[in-house]
Order: structure tokens, then C-alpha cells, then sequence
């Protein structure tokens, strides 16, 4: 009897107060905005701060209010973008995807050391001596500031000079931030075309310090088919824009400045059964390699072809690969 | 036993945190800095101050009336963790000012020791409502003047020569003994 009249009670006190929370939550319910809590579930959660927020809650609410971007999130990636992209409803900007690169590629092989550095191990530290331990003032201290505060492990120092992994790299911006010498831009991820040197000395000032550095020759500018290479300031700078990749300003560079992976260069190749002779890629190549008469087969002349793909854009017929 | 007696004998003399000691997860976790230690004891005042009033009239009029006085840890203990989501939800509305002040406090109170330590000894020392009310508020300013000075002594502490093994956690507990000792003072307090 003692028992169930314990049981009754407490039960009875339990479904009181039960009752009163359930009715409380009713009348003191606060309107939250459901697009905050949307977005935060899209959110990795991982409370991690890379978006400059205190936490994904906060950056719920910031995308929610239209005070950041559904793009804030660095480390979500396209999944996450798109997740709050629906529940926005802003279309996407998918955008192109970047990555980080650092203009140098002035190694220990290839640029000398005005002095031992002993010090920290810190570019910006470094740096307030003398400029940095490197022979060329614009050159990667390689200290590794960037690589320790890469939150993705996606940049290393590799002998005196850091290298970004275009796979890790999220574009988040923070060793952009970071390097005292301000040579990490970001680069679109399909680039295989790039300036690597941010030295804006002229000519043998470069070559004393370093072997590959850009001495504002301009002769990658009167090379460029596209007219999208310019050297402004002594240094050579591409328009990712315009740049088709051809790679000629690489060949062209005497000092081997410009990186491009001239193995993987790609070829035009004219498919006989669906060329119909139209000339238009002739008169579109750059370089003046693909001949043919009217409505007769067009070949191209793999020796000069660039690989700028700029006839495979314009075939009318589909009749043009590149490989 | 005057009023007011009851309150300086809960306030100092038996300090809930430094003679009881009761409380004293708070009272070591949230004592790092001077102005969480005092937002912690205000919440803390607050729920108090709530929890003692229903706890009393819950054994009044539940389980005195039954007989149940020997569910009393249980059924308080239901009291505090429903009231405190209440007055959660009634600030979320009504005060968000005081809510985000609060902030994490508040749930954290739901399992301090010192609430229902509280409500129990209220009803131990046979008090009426009025006297439960001007404990209660005594009981909590004291956990409050006993929080907001042990966080500026550690305060201090960081910056203190304090020999190595003893830095951190340990030097705070030797800290807190200490404080016990010199509230053990107040017990000459004649009221």
C-alpha cells in the first residue's frame, strides 16, 4: 500500500511538472529563425573556428542573416556549400575552385643564404633581420609559418621553400594572411600555368640572387598568343582569365620561371569522319598549324601545336580532340 | 532565532561552500575568472532562492500530508531539475538580456549540490516559509561572496611564483582549504 501511495505520488508530482514544462515550452517558446537551425545541421559541426566565428552556431546564425556567405565554411567543402545553398535558396556560386600557391620556387639549390639564420623558427621573425636569411629580398623564408598554421596540413616547407598540395588545399586564405613577404596567392585549381617569383628587381639583379627567378625580360608577353601574360612592375603576371594553358610563355622563359608541365601538354587532333573542311580552326589557330583546303580534311602540325585548345572550342563539329 | 541571525549564520558562519561543502564543483570549476564566478553566483541566488520556496511547499502540502517524508531526496531533487528548466525557458522569453547573461549557467546549476543540500537542511531545521526564504538568500549570497573571492584570489595566483607541482588544480585546492579555515573565524560571531 505504502508503496503505490509512493509511486502515485511521485508520479503524479513527475506528470505536474512534466505538464507545466510542456505547456511552459508552449507559452515562453521563442521564435527561432528555422533557417538557423537548418544551417547549422548542414554545418560539419566541428566547432572549429577556420570561418573566423566563434563556432558553427554562430556561423548559422551569420549565413542565416545574410552576413556571411553560404560559402564561409571552409572546411564543409561543395557538400556542405550546396546543403545551405538549398535551404538559402542562392543558387550556388560554384565558382571556380582555388587554391593557395606560393610565387616562389627560389630553393636551396637555386638561390643562396646572405647569412645563418639562428633564430626561430619563424618567417616573421626572420624576416625583421635584414629581410630574411634568402639572398632575394621577395623570396619564401621557408621557415614554415605558413605550414604551422595551415589547418588542413596542406602546405609544407620543402627545402627552403613551401609547396601547397592543390588536393588538401581549401582556399581558406590563412597563410595568405600569414606570410610576411606576401607570395601566396590564390590560383585557380585548373592553372597548369604559373609565374612562380615575386622578385621585382630587373634583370641581373634577379639572376644574382636567385636561377629561377623572373627578370622582366617580356619576352613570355610578346609570346603569348592570348594576350594574357603582361610584366608589370618587372615581374610577369598572368591573366587566369584569358591564359588557355598553351604553355608557350613557359617554353619561351629563359630563366624557367614560369612553371608548366610541358609533358602533359595536350595535342589537337582532327577526327577525319566528322571534319567537313569548314576552315574555321584554321583561321582561329594562333600559331597558324592546322591546314587544309575548303570542305577538304584539316590536319594539324603536332610539332607546332600549342595545345591551347582554342580550335577545339570553335569546331563547329565536334571534330576536334585534344589529348 | 532572529531573522536576521539565520541570515549572517547562512552567509558566514555556516558558509555552504567553506563549512558545508556543499557546492564546491562550481566552486572549483567556475572560479577561474572574477566575472563568470559572479554571474555564476548570481544564477545561483536566483535558483536557490526559486528551488527552496517549491521544495518547501512541496513537503508541506505533498508529502508531509502522505507521509512520504522519506521520498524527500528524490522528490526534491525532480523540484529543482524541472524548475530550472522553467525559469530557462520563462528568461529565454521574457529577459534575453538576462538569459544570455546567464548563459550556460543555468543548466549547469541543475546539478549543484548546494540547491538540494539546501531545500533539505530548510526542512531539517524545521523552518516556516519565511525563515526558509531569508536562508535560502543567505545560503546563496554566501555561496556567491565565497565564489567571487576565491576567483580573484586565483586570479592573483596566475600570476603568482607558484612552486611546480603545485601549479594549477592543487595550489587552488590549498587555496580553498585556506579560505575554510578563515571562514572557520565567523564561528565566534556572536548573534
Amino acid at each position: 500500500m505504502n508503496v503505490l501511495k509512493a509511486v502515485g505520488a511521485l508520479g503524479a508530482l513527475g506528470l505536474a511538472f512534466g505538464v507545466i514544462l510542456a505547456f511552459a515550452s508552449k507559452v515562453f517558446h521563442v521564435v527561432v529563425d528555422p533557417k538557423i537551425t537548418q544551417v547549422r545541421e548542414a554545418l560539419p559541426g566541428a566547432n572549429c573556428g577556420a570561418c573566423g566565428l566563434p563556432g558553427c552556431d554562430a556561423l548559422a546564425k551569420a549565413i542565416a542573416a545574410g552576413d556571411a556567405p553560404i560559402t564561409a565554411c571552409p572546411v564543409g567543402g561543395a557538400s556542405t556549400v550546396e546543403a545551405i545553398s538549398k535551404i538559402m535558396g542562392i543558387e550556388a556560386y560554384a565558382g571556380e575552385k582555388m587554391v593557395a600557391r606560393v610565387l616562389c620556387k627560389g630553393n636551396y639549390d637555386r638561390t643562396n643564404k646572405k647569412y645563418i639564420y639562428q633564430g626561430i623558427m619563424d618567417c616573421k621573425a626572420s624576416a625583421m633581420i635584414q629581410g630574411g636569411d634568402k639572398a632575394c629580398e621577395y623570396g619564401c623564408l621557408g621557415n614554415g609559418s605558413c605550414q604551422a598554421v595551415c589547418p588542413f596540413d596542406a602546405i609544407h616547407v620543402v627545402n627552403g621553400v613551401a609547396v601547397v598540395d592543390p588536393e588538401k588545399c581549401t582556399a581558406c586564405g590563412k597563410c595568405i594572411v600569414e606570410c610576411p613577404k606576401h607570395i601566396i596567392e590564390l590560383v585557380p585549381y585548373k592553372q597548369q600555368v604559373v609565374v612562380d617569383c615575386s622578385n621585382h628587381l630587373f634583370g641581373k639583379a634577379v639572376k644574382d640572387d636567385c636561377k629561377v627567378g623572373c627578370i622582366g625580360c617580356k619576352i613570355c608577353e610578346k609570346a603569348c598568343p592570348f594576350d594574357a601574360i603582361h610584366v608589370v612592375d618587372n615581374i610577369a603576371r598572368i591573366d587566369y582569365e584569358k591564359c588557355t594553358n598553351c604553355m608557350v610563355c613557359a617554353e619561351k622563359c629563359p630563366t624557367k620561371a614560369i612553371t608548366a608541365l610541358l609533358e602533359d601538354r595536350k595535342k589537337a587532333y582532327i577526327l577525319p569522319d566528322k571534319c567537313i573542311g569548314c576552315t574555321i580552326c584554321a583561321k582561329n589557330c594562333p600559331v597558324q598549324c592546322i591546314s587544309g583546303e575548303l570542305k577538304q580534311l584539316h590536319v594539324v602540325d603536332e610539332e607546332h601545336c600549342i595545345g591551347c585548345g582554342v580550335c577545339y572550342e570553335k569546331c563547329p563539329k565536334d571534330a576536334i580532340i585534344m589529348k | 532565532m532572529g531573522l536576521f541571525s539565520i541570515f549572517m549564520g547562512a552567509a558566514l558562519v555556516n558558509n555552504y561552500v567553506l563549512s558545508k561543502f556543499l557546492g564546491i564543483c562550481p566552486f572549483l570549476g567556475v572560479s577561474k575568472k572574477v566575472d563568470t564566478s559572479l554571474g555564476m553566483g548570481i544564477a545561483v541566488t536566483f535558483v536557490m532562492t526559486l528551488a527552496s520556496i517549491i521544495t518547501y511547499l512541496v513537503q508541506v502540502a505533498v508529502l508531509e500530508r502522505l507521509g512520504l517524508q522519506y521520498l524527500q531526496t528524490i522528490a526534491f531533487i525532480l523540484v529543482i531539475a524541472a524548475l530550472v528548466q522553467f525559469v530557462e525557458m520563462f528568461l529565454k522569453k521574457s529577459s534575453p538580456s538576462l538569459y544570455e547573461a546567464l548563459g550556460v549557467y543555468l543548466p549547469l546549476i541543475t546539478t549543484n549540490c548546494a540547491v538540494l543540500g539546501l531545500a533539505i537542511i530548510n526542512i531539517q531545521e524545521g523552518y516556516n516559509l519565511l525563515e526558509t526564504i531569508v536562508n535560502s538568500l543567505g545560503a546563496a549570497i554566501g555561496f556567491t561572496v565565497a565564489i567571487v573571492l576565491f576567483a580573484g584570489i586565483r586570479e592573483r595566483l596566475e600570476t603568482a611564483d607558484v612552486p611546480e607541482a603545485l601549479k594549477g588544480f592543487p595550489i587552488a585546492l590549498i587555496t580553498a582549504g585556506l579560505m575554510s579555515i578563515a571562514f572557520l573565524g565567523f564561528s565566534g560571531l556572536s548573534l
